[in-house]
This record gives structure tokens, C-alpha cells and sequence, in this order.
């Protein structure tokens, strides 16, 4: 059995799955590819059935229509420990009555590898925890059973690994730190890591590629920048960081541009930028794309502007400070600034004018549920 | 170290707080003073008054017995000469009466507790039905028994007709039947100490168990019977002990006979029927000894201490 493992990475296919439950359908149909030696996340809230994914990988539930290949085989009906995968969970299950070296040293056991414990030992030495062997992972931290979760994991060397929310229970410090661990663990040993997250931060920073879940299908795949420029979607486009949203009927002033009006003001999107051309049509921009202006400024065709709206609320975030502007008529919109020291001094109540570029926006499929409202979802 | 058995599972074992100051050690003195004093009067003494009893001589030459307090060794001598027989049977039944017992509660306790935890009506229908039997009284449940296998009972008719009993053999008095009644009454003290830690078994052990290339049978082996130790740690030591010290089911009024009587017997017979009463005693602290003994090494040698 041992020598069907295989030392790299391997890619993984989900074809058409559907996973039911009593009472719910937690997968719609999911196509998925994850070449070989890739990070990729799974991001979505809960609820969205990105855990269940995981777990149809890992072979601890069934599909109930659908084919999982790993490294080109059909491991469908494969049982979960024949499967070349190992998980790091989301609890960790860390055997309590096993010492931590003997819990690194299980998968190595079960499949009659030489030398477990010198193995184990070597892989609680890569996640700098080789001290701590003979403790049981009651006596751990949490970042200390992550660690030994993780390394449990590795020490198999699986042809993917599956990571299910592991960094949750951490702090933000450590939580940083372990991202930055296990991403240079994963370029060093060249595995498939099929991370499962909320945290689209997580996603952003780690992974090569995201899909972002929702209610059992994937909205949108790809690279972590692509996903954030051109949110396709309003579930995107709001999950993945923060969106103005606003909506009208699409008209065609020239070839390269769709363009809404909004209240008497004129906001545009290149055409390639956008989903869809007819019609009532959504259209956004990130807020820190945004600028504001206390009067109202000229700005050529290249430009949306939009206003005049009252600064209603300013949030200090360190970094930024984020000002929320009631537009009448429009609604909500929300700019970050940075604080560069360059940032104009400008108080509640205010009057200003948003303007971004053109080519800063992004023309939407769908449109939000509530359409006249613009508020900002964080 | 036998209730720490009993105790809950998991999880580091607190600290001691600092040092408690001189005032709250008065007051935790007077908080236990009832318990203490409830031991005192209700263990201390009469097992004191037991040993006294094992040391007296009787002197039967007014035809009456007059007991005697001395420093009488010699009974216990006497005792283990002549009732080793016994001593040594109680104990044999017992250890296998309690195996029966834990073959058949596993099985029905890991149903009860694991699988049928999405079904909490189907869960507390089965555990009501464990202990459905303690409504009934213990002697009509064994004596129910004794017709059930009774000498012209169908089952002891048709188990000659098929060869499995020869024609003069019967189910009553055996030690098959002793062990059997042993095992039924004392099965639901298996059952619960088991459920109660198998309904504690986080399923997601037995995930990451299979994920690490475990199969069922090693997952059984390697995580869930160890998880399950304090549960038979203590199922056990629940049904061991009073299985040991047991007198009704081989009674030869109930399931057995004098082929097949127990410790218990003996000491019954001493105590109620031949007032003999330093026998009787010795008997008992015997069979204290010696459970204390077990108790303790199989306490240490199980290594559930470790997981309390």
C-alpha cells in the first residue's frame, strides 16, 4: 500500500458534485480543479458548503452524484484511509491519550513506514516544536497543537493535504505567523494544500488560487488579485473585501463604455470590465479606490464623479481612516483614505464630492437584493 | 484510587490552588465534619468491630456459643483451608461473569452512545430499557430465571433433544447458569459507566483516525477502546465487586447449588444459619483484602489515571 503514496503533490478533480443531506442540498454541483503543487482556498461563509467539500475530499462523507479524482485516479468509493490525503482539522483531534510524538507518529505507524519515531521527531522539529514530544497535547497552547496537527499531517507526506479553517482558534499575531509558516512549508515541500476559510484575508495572503463558495456552488475562481480587481458577482464583490454598489439601466454612450445613471449623476465602466451590457446593470468600485473632493471637481470623461453627499461617519482604523457619505438620493458610499499624512483634514457634516477612475470600476451579473439601497457591506 | 475511576475524562488536570490560609482550612474542616463523622460511625467502626469479630474464639462447652474477644489468627487460617474452594471460585466467576458482561455492554453501550446520537428518543427509549429490569425485584428476576431454565423447561428439553445436554444433565446448578444469572443482573452497571464515556467519544478522533490511514478495526483499537478506559475501568470494577461478594444467583434456592456456591454463600450460611460468627467475618475481610488488592493493581496496570 505504502508505495501507492506518492512523494509530490497531486492534483485534484471534482467532477459534478452533488452532496445531499436530510432536509438540505449542502453542494449543488461543484466542478473543481486544483493543479498539482497549488495552494488553493476555498473561501465562503459558513454555511456555504466549503467544509463539506473538504470533508468529500478527505472520504469522510460520500458524494451523492458526482466523481472525486486524485492525481488522475477515481477515489470515489475509496475509503477514507486508503486515501492518499491527510487533514489538518479545524479542532485539531489531537489523540489525548497519545503523547504528541506518538500522535505525529500514527499515520507513519499505520502504514509500517521504518523508524516512525525518528520521522516524527523530525517533523515536530519542522514546525520547531522537537522539545515538546513528550507531552500530551492537553498540556499544548493552541498555536502549539496547530503546529502539532499540522506536522502530524505532513509527516505522511500526502499528496494533499487539506486544511480546515485550522488558523480559527488562534490570535491575530499568531495567526499571521502561522500563515507565513505554512505557506513557505508548502513551497518547500512542493504538496497540494486545499485550505478551507472564512477569513478572506487568509485566503488573499496564502493561496495562488481562491473560490469563493456560496450556498453550495462556487461564484468565482481565480487568482487572489483578479477576484479582488473584478469581483464578478454581488456576493463577491462584498465577501471579498468591501464594494460600492450602484445600480441603473445600462446605456452605450460609446463603444468602449457601459454607462448607469445614478440620480442625475453619470457613472461608467469600461466594457470589458463588465458582465453584463443591457438592461438594469450594477456597477462598483472598491472604496479605496474612491477619493473625495470638497469642491466639486473638473475631471475629464476618464472619471465618475458623483455627489454631493454629507461625510455622516469617520472611522480611525490606523491605517486608514474610512468615511461614510450620504449622497441624496443614491445612498451610501465609503472611502478609505489613507492616513499618509496627505489626507485633507475634513470633519463630520462636510459636503464632498466621490469621483474614481473609469477604468476602476466593475460591471456586475447579478444586482444587489435590495437595489436602492447602495450601503457598503463590509 | 478506585473513585478516581469514576471520575471525568479529558482535559489537563487542575492545578492545586496556592496554599488555602489558616481560616478557610477551619472552615473546610467544618464542611466535611458530617461526612467524616457519617464515615466514622457508619464504616470506620463497624469494619473495626468486623476485624474484632474475625479474631474472637467461640467456646461451645455450655452448649451455648459464647464469644470471645482474643487474638484468634488461627481463624483465618481455618478459613482459607477450608474454604479456599470458595474463596477462589467467587473469584473466578466473577472475573468471568464481568467479561461477559463487557462483551455484551460494549457493543450496546457504543450503539446507545455513539451511533444513535442523532436519535436522542431512540437513545433514552434504549437506556430506559437498560434499566428497565431494576423495577422488578432482584430475587423474582433470578428466580424467573430458574424456571425459564428450569429441568422441564422447553429450553433444557430441547437443548437434550439436540445433544447439546445429555439426557441426565440439567441448566440449574451449573456453574454455566450461576455465571449466566451473575452476568444479567449485573449488566446494566456495566452498560451505563460505558455509555457514559462513549457518549463523551468526540467523533472527530475517530475522523482523524481513518484520516491517518487507520482502518475501522485499528481506529477500534488504537483510539476508541483507549478513550474508552475510564468506562471500563470503572463498568468493570462496578460489576467485579459485587459480583464477588454475591449470594443469591448461586444460591442453591436461585440458580446454583452446593457445587457452585460462592464466598458469599459461606458467609450467609456462617452469619444467619450457624452464628458462626468469627468465620463469617473472616470470610469478609478476606474478600475485602483481596478486592482491595485487585482493585488497586488493576486500577494501576489499566493507566487510566492517565486519562483522568
Amino acid at each position: 500500500m505504502a508505495t501507492e503514496f506518492i512523494a509530490r503533490g497531486a492534483d485534484l478533480e471534482l467532477v459534478g458534485i452533488r452532496k445531499e443531506f436530510p432536509g438540505f442540498t449542502a453542494i449543488e454541483n461543484l466542478d473543481l480543479k486544483i493543479p498539482a503543487g497549488e495552494f488553493f482556498a476555498l473561501l465562503g461563509p459558513s454555511g456555504c458548503g466549503k467544509t463539506t467539500t473538504l470533508r468529500l475530499v478527505a472520504g469522510l462523507e460520500q458524494p451523492t452524484v458526482g466523481q472525486i479524482l486524485i492525481g488522475g485516479k477515481d477515489v470515489t468509493d475509496t475509503k477514507a484511509y486508503q486515501r492518499p490525503v491527510n487533514t489538518v482539522f479545524q479542532s485539531y483531534a489531537l489523540f489525548p491519550h497519545m503523547t504528541v510524538l506518538e500522535n505525529v507518529a500514527f499515520g507513519l505507524r499505520q502504514r509500517k513506514i521504518d523508524e516512525p519515531l525518528v520521522k516524527a521527531q523530525q517533523s515536530l522539529d519542522l514546525v520547531e516544536l522537537g522539545h515538546l514530544a513528550n507531552r500530551r497535547p492537553a498540556q499544548l497552547s493552541g498555536g502549539q497543537q496547530q503546529r502539532v496537527a499540522l506536522a502530524r499531517a505532513l509527516v505522511n507526506r500526502p499528496s494533499l493535504l487539506l486544511l480546515d479553517e485550522p488558523l480559527g482558534a488562534l490570535d491575530l499575531k499568531l495567526r499571521r505567523q502561522m500563515q507565513i509558516e505554512l505557506k513557505a512549508i508548502q513551497m518547500e515541500v512542493g504538496l497540494t494544500f486545499l485550505h478551507v476559510t472564512h477569513d478572506q484575508e487568509e485566503a488573499m495572503d496564502m493561496a495562488d488560487t481562491v473560490a469563493v463558495m456560496n450556498k453550495g456552488h462556487i461564484e468565482q475562481m481565480g487568482a487572489p488579485e483578479k477576484l479582488y480587481d473584478r469581483p464578478k458577482t454581488v456576493f463577491v464583490s462584498k465577501f471579498l473585501g468591501q464594494s460600492n454598489l450602484f445600480v441603473g439601466k445600462a446605456e452605450t454612450p460609446n463603444a468602449a463604455t457601459i454607462a448607469i445613471d445614478v440620480a442625475g449623476n453619470k457613472i461608467s465602466v469600461p466594457k470589458e470590465r463588465a458582465e453584463k451590457h443591457t438592461g438594469t446593470i450594477a456597477i462598483g468600485v472598491r472604496p479605496e479606490k474612491a477619493f473625495f473632493h470638497e469642491e466639486k471637481p473638473n475631471l475629464g470623461a476618464d472619471h465618475n464623479l458623483i455627489g454631493p453627499g454629507e461625510i455622516i461617519d469617520i472611522r480611525f482604523t490606523g491605517v486608514s481612516n474610512q468615511y461614510l457619505i450620504e449622497i441624496p438620493n443614491v445612498g451610501n458610499v465609503t472611502v478609505f483614505a489613507q492616513n499618509i499624512g496627505k489626507s485633507p483634514v475634513i470633519e463630520l457634516g462636510a459636503q464632498v464630492w466621490v469621483s474614481w477612475k473609469v477604468e476602476h470600476s466593475f460591471g456586475l451579473a447579478d444586482l444587489p437584493e435590495v437595489a436602492a439601497e447602495h450601503e457598503p457591506v463590509a | 484510587m478506585a473513585i478516581a475511576a469514576f471520575g471525568h475524562s479529558g482535559g489537563a488536570k487542575p492545578h492545586k490552588s496556592s496554599s488555602p490560609s489558616r481560616g478557610s482550612g477551619k472552615v473546610a474542616l467544618l464542611l466535611l465534619a458530617p461526612g467524616l463523622l457519617y464515615l466514622a460511625i457508619f464504616y470506620v467502626a463497624p469494619l473495626f468491630s468486623l476485624v474484632l469479630t474475625s479474631l474472637q474464639t467461640i467456646d461451645y462447652s455450655t452448649g451455648v456459643p459464647v464469644y470471645q474477644y482474643g487474638f484468634e489468627i488461627g481463624n483465618y487460617v481455618n478459613v482459607i483451608s477450608q474454604y479456599g474452594e470458595q474463596v477462589g471460585r467467587s473469584f473466578i466467576y466473577a472475573f468471568f461473569a464481568t467479561i461477559a458482561a463487557l462483551l455484551i455492554s460494549y457493543p450496546l453501550a457504543y450503539f446507545i452512545g455513539v451511533k444513535a446520537r442523532r436519535f436522542p428518543l431512540i437513545q433514552s427509549l434504549m437506556l430506559t430499557l437498560v434499566i428497565a429490569p431494576f423495577f422488578i425485584s432482584f430475587l423474582l428476576r433470578t428466580f424467573a430465571w430458574k424456571q425459564i431454565f428450569s429441568n422441564e423447561s422447553w429450553i433444557v428439553t430441547t437443548l437434550q433433544s439436540i445433544g447439546v445436554l445429555a439426557s441426565d444433565q440439567y441448566l440449574v446448578g451449573t456453574p454455566f447458569l450461576v455465571i449466566f444469572g451473575l452476568t444479567y443482573n449485573f449488566i446494566p452497571f456495566m452498560t451505563l459507566p460505558l455509555y457514559t464515556s462513549l457518549e463523551r467519544l468526540d467523533i472527530r478522533y475517530l475522523e482523524a483516525g481513518a484520516d491517518l490511514y487507520a482502518n475501522p478495526r485499528k481506529v477500534f483499537r488504537k483510539v476508541t477502546l483507549p478513550l474508552s478506559m475510564p468506562g471500563i475501568v470503572s463498568g468493570t470494577l462496578l460489576t467485579f465487586i459485587p459480583i464477588a461478594g454475591d449470594y443469591v444467583n448461586a444460591s442453591g434456592l436461585f440458580l446454583g447449588s452446593t457445587q457452585t456456591s460462592m464466598l458469599g454463600n459461606v458467609v450467609e450460611s456462617k452469619f444467619l444459619k450457624s452464628y458462626d460468627y468469627p468465620t463469617a467475618s473472616a470470610l469478609s475481610v478476606i474478600l475485602m483484602g483481596v478486592i482491595m488488592l485487585l482493585v488497586t493493581f488493576y486500577v494501576r496496570k489499566s493507566g487510566t489515571d492517565d486519562l483522568l
